[in-house]
């Protein structure tokens, strides 16, 4: 059961140190890419601002240009890594509403119409679990191109399915419900059903997932830009940063892959402590 | 002489059973078995059965929640059976259900307004305002305060609950109610108060109720006339007086012991049953009480019992009964 107001939510959510430390990282990781443009002292993408003499400079420690060192095109690390983090963060966003909105009404749909509509999507569902995620994101990718557009199309692809499942077993629980019988014995049609009686009564397993599919999401993005098929190079993800760093890693010059690297796990980890606890909070099971 | 209200003939509602993981054939279930039963407009119906008898199924196949596998469901002279989507939902309005449940029956997501705007809004009835006006005159109808409107079903208690749930019921003026063990959720002490709400509410606006309860004690109270209902099949129909205080079925006499004597020198003449309902799947051959009937017991199991299945009778006028030896009691 979700929980009826957002103020129980919150003095159950703030019991846990991780939880907080979760949401805290998460927030601040978010906060940090929308200000990119404010915060970071150079932009990246500006070629007029970098200069060639300034690459490959080491980590300075001290806030102020090149703090965090700088890479091989004389790009400030610190500024590339903010503006890497916006499109990480976007693509996995991104990804996540689309899979959520199509995996959420498909499993909504197999749930309640249950029967042949019912075997057909859960059988394309289990088909394309058994293969690998990344396979799937890479044959999608190398047919179509890099593109910011594509590779959120392709993550959502790969992530449908677990929305899918899950709102189909909370389908199945709801529709037995008196309330469904009622709505019907009063006339409401069975698209009106799914939208307005069924969906607002599974939102917190959605929600749940969505949470750590977002960490996966952006997982599987930097994967496919190190492999060089994600986003294209004109606008850099964490991903690709790394790449990049690891191409001069044996150069001795270890912080243009390590730091964004450092970053990606920071990101990671703060949206996964954050769903771990959104999932013990919102999982009545789980609850004293 | 007028047509009833709900008529149902030779209703049959059946579910398919797969025997095991392995199986092939599945098998069917007869959780309503040619059952007929009539109300007149005004009347209350009662229907009294063990859990599993069928007597839910028998409701929500009456609405047509469950499409019934054969016979006819006859509301207000029309059958509803096999009508498009569109003329059901037309015919629904005036065919209501009150749920066992009443938490369950309410979408926890809803406030109570939205709840019993909800059906006005479907079948296009009023002005906006005037559904509004809607609205609080059915809170009041039920006996709750108007500032309920805002408020969420799980702010309610379980009688007010089930309040709510009989005045989304009644927002479409409907004729035939079905109750379907609309007080066993609740308290013994709330289960009167709905139950003399139902009583004021049918005398008000001329309802029909068809009243389901396992509780034969309550039922009698509701209802003017009452069936018995034993794996899916009528085992006696009869007026309340007739079915409480003559029984004629062995399974009606032995529901009628089951209810709690108050006055102990009373006590001590139960006849309890023995055994557990067999199941609707494997159903007894020829009368389906046989294997736990008292009455056969005591005539040395007829072979009559295990081989014929006895159909309904008239025993007296408006009297039926569904048992080779009802004379014997």
């Amino acid at each position: 059961m979700f929980l009826a107001g957002w103020g129980e939510f919150w003095t159950e959510f703030r019991e846990s140190k991780s939880g907080l430390l979760g949401a805290g990282l998460t927030l601040a990781f978010i906060l940090a890419s929308l200000l990119a443009p404010v915060i970071s002292p150079q932009n990246p993408y500006d070629l007029t601002q970098l200069f060639l003499q300034n690459s490959n400079l080491a980590p300075k420690w001290i806030p102020g240009m090149f703090m965090l060192g700088s890479d091989g095109q004389g790009r400030d690390l610190y500024s590339a890594i903010l503006y890497g983090l916006r499109v990480s963060l976007y693509v996995g966003l991104a990804s996540t509403v689309l899979s959520a909105v199509f995996g959420t009404l498909v499993g909504v749909l197999a749930g309640y119409m249950r029967g042949k509509t019912d075997a057909l999507i859960m059988r394309i569902a289990d088909i394309q679990l058994s293969f690998p995620a990344i396979l799937i994101a890479l044959v999608i990718m190398s047919l179509w191109g890099q593109g910011l557009f594509k590779i959120i199309i392709a993550i959502s692809v790969v992530n449908w399915v677990f929305y899918a499942r899950t709102a189909r077993g909370s389908t199945l629980a709801e529709r037995e419900k008196d309330y469904v019988d009622a709505a019907r014995a009063a006339g409401v049609a069975s698209g009106a059903i799914m939208l307005r009686e069924i969906l607002p009564n599974i939102v917190a397993p959605i929600i749940v997932i969505g949470t750590v599919r977002v960490a996966n999401s952006i997982i599987l993005e930097s994967t496919l830009s190190f492999l060089g098929l994600g986003v294209p190079i004109t606008e850099p993800s964490l991903g690709s940063l790394i790449y990049e760093g690891y191409q001069v890693l044996f150069s001795g010059f270890w912080w243009s892959s390590v730091l964004p690297g450092l970053g990606l796990m920071g990101v990671v980890l703060g949206i996964n402590l954050l769903g771990d606890r959104l999932r013990d909070v919102l999982n009545p099971r789980l609850k004293r | 002489m007028p047509e009833p209200m709900l008529q149902t003939i030779d209703l049959v509602k059946s579910f398919a059973v797969r025997r095991g993981f392995f199986a092939q054939e599945s098998i069917r279930l007869m959780a309503v078995d040619h059952v007929n039963i009539s109300i007149d407009e005004g009347e209350t119906f009662g229907l009294v059965g063990e859990s599993g008898c069928g007597k839910s199924t028998l409701g929500l196949t009456v609405m047509q929640l469950y499409t019934p596998n054969g016979g006819q469901v006859r509301f207000d002279g029309q059958d509803l059976v096999g009508l498009s989507p569109e003329d059901l939902r037309h015919n629904r309005r005036r065919m209501q259900m009150i749920f066992q449940d009443p938490y369950a029956s309410l979408d926890p997501r809803m406030s109570i307004e939205q709840i019993l705007l909800e059906p006005l809004n479907i079948h296009g009835i009023g002005t906006h305002e005037e559904r509004l006006a809607e609205v609080r005159r059915l809170l009041d109808l039920v006996g709750l305060p108007t500032d309920a409107a805002d408020r969420f079903p799980s702010e309610f208690s379980g009688g007010q609950q089930q309040r709510i749930g009989i005045a989304r019921a009644l927002a479409l003026q409907p004729k035939l109610i079905i109750c379907d063990e609309p007080v066993s959720a609740l308290d013994v002490s709330v289960q009167a108060s709905i139950l003399n709400l139902l009583r004021d509410l049918q005398d008000r606006m001329e309802l029909t109720y068809l009243f389901i309860s396992h509780n034969i004690a309550v039922t009698g109270f509701m209802s003017k006339r009452i069936g018995v209902m034993y794996l899916g099949r009528m085992m006696e129909i009869g007026s309340s007086d007739t079915i409480i205080n003559h029984p004629s079925h062995p399974y009606t006499q032995a529901l009628i012991s089951a209810v709690p004597e108050p006055d102990p020198k009373m006590r001590g003449k139960e006849r309890t049953l023995t055994g557990d309902v067999p199941s609707p799947i494997d159903r007894p051959s020829g009368c389906p009480f046989h294997p736990r009937c008292p009455l056969a017991k005591r005539l040395d199991n007829p072979a009559r019992c295990r081989e014929e299945r006895p159909e309904l009778r008239e025993l007296s006028a408006g009297h039926t009964v569904a048992c080779h030896f009802a004379e014997e009691r």
